[in-house]
């Protein structure tokens, strides 16, 4: 059993599961933005406004959002906890990790609230 | 006459490693890398390399032949060989002791972790511990494993996290304990295997089967105790 305390749910397991799950949501949602806008040839702000006015397009955005925001997290943990290591660089290694990790988790918390405010700010 | 590049490194002499050419006559014969190192150690005894079997059973002399991980007792050069050149370094990833021999402490470190023995608290019968052919079999493909490293030494995973990551010879070994209708430590070994890095650091490469000189798929295995692990946490 290795510890580690900066993984998405402290399992590798959950994180797993989380990976694939996050991932079919993304398939979902790009396949039906496509769709929508290849068969909506004439797509008017009016239209597009509509569409994600109704509450279940702005729960698929949201969910979709929280999706990118927590498959980038297990995703690139794990790049970082390949490459950023205390075994290839020494301490030097801990240091830029935790750095590293602190940036994506600025930037997932960045996207997460302002995407909230995007969703269900007009 | 074939032409052999070897990877030469003593840590009491050389600054750093270097490549060592040699010329080797096999008289035409499609004979075994092994044998080519051999006719390199008649020419120059100073190479070391590891050996003891000689028919892939003993797992010892796992080299990197030709840019692929394999077995040089059962590696015949008509496999290898193209355009009349041979490769020879070690097994990657894991430090070089001297030319060919690598330093396996990691690689068995992690194998000591999977706890690698069956573990039974039931009172022994007066006859062996019975199975039926059915569990038997599960263990097919499985048991075989003779622990040379090929596979390990091929996986990324490992090469970044050898410390952390159990790598394919071990996990395919803690599931062949895992389906050991006789163990009963089941939960407690999958416990043991829930971190983000012991199993899951697999990302299904594939190296470990393209490699694996006795035909064995680790990547399954990982998958079974992937299953495994979903079935009792979910």
């Amino acid at each position: 059993m290795v510890t580690a305390v900066t993984n998405l749910g402290r399992s590798g397991l959950y994180d797993w599961l989380i990976q694939r799950a996050s991932a079919l949501v993304l398939t979902a949602y790009t396949l039906f933005i496509t769709a929508y806008i290849l068969f909506t040839p004439d797509l008017t702000y009016d239209q597009w406004q509509a569409l994600f006015g109704q509450l279940w397009m702005r729960i698929f955005t949201l969910l979709t959002l929280l999706s990118i925001v927590t498959h980038a997290w297990i995703g690139l943990w794990s790049v970082l906890t390949d490459y950023l290591t205390e075994r290839l660089m020494g301490f030097k290694g801990t240091i830029m990790r935790l750095l590293a990790q602190g940036l994506l988790a600025l930037v997932a918390v960045t996207y997460t609230l302002w995407g909230v405010e995007i969703i269900w700010g007009f | 006459m074939l032409k052999v590049e070897v990877y030469r490194y003593n840590p009491e002499t050389d600054k750093a490693p270097y490549m060592k050419s040699y010329e080797v006559d096999t008289q035409g014969k499609d004979v075994m890398v092994l044998d080519v190192l051999g006719m390199i150690k008649e020419q120059d005894e100073s190479l070391a390399y590891r050996r003891s079997c000689r028919e892939g059973v003993c797992g010892s002399d796992g080299m990197n032949i030709n840019g692929v991980n394999g077995l040089a007792c059962i590696t015949p050069l008509s496999q290898v060989v193209k355009k009349n050149k041979l490769v020879v370094r070690p097994l990657p990833g894991l430090p070089v002791i001297r030319d060919l021999v690598i330093d396996m402490t990691q690689f068995y470190d992690q194998y000591k972790k999977i706890e690698p023995y069956l573990q039974n608290d039931s009172p022994a019968p007066a006859i062996e511990r019975l199975q039926s052919p059915e569990d038997r079999a599960k263990l097919d493909g499985l048991y075989e494993c003779i622990l040379c490293a090929c596979c390990s030494t091929n996986c990324p995973s490992f090469w970044w996290n050898p410390d952390k990551f159990i790598g394919p010879a071990g996990l395919l070994q803690a599931y062949r304990f895992l389906a050991d209708s006789r163990d009963e430590a089941t939960e407690k070994r999958l416990s043991n295997l829930d971190d983000p890095f012991s199993v899951f650091r697999c990302h299904g490469i594939q190296n470990c089967v393209a490699v694996c000189p006795k035909g064995l798929n680790p990547t399954r295995a990982i998958g079974h105790i992937r299953t495994m692990l979903l079935q009792s946490a979910t």
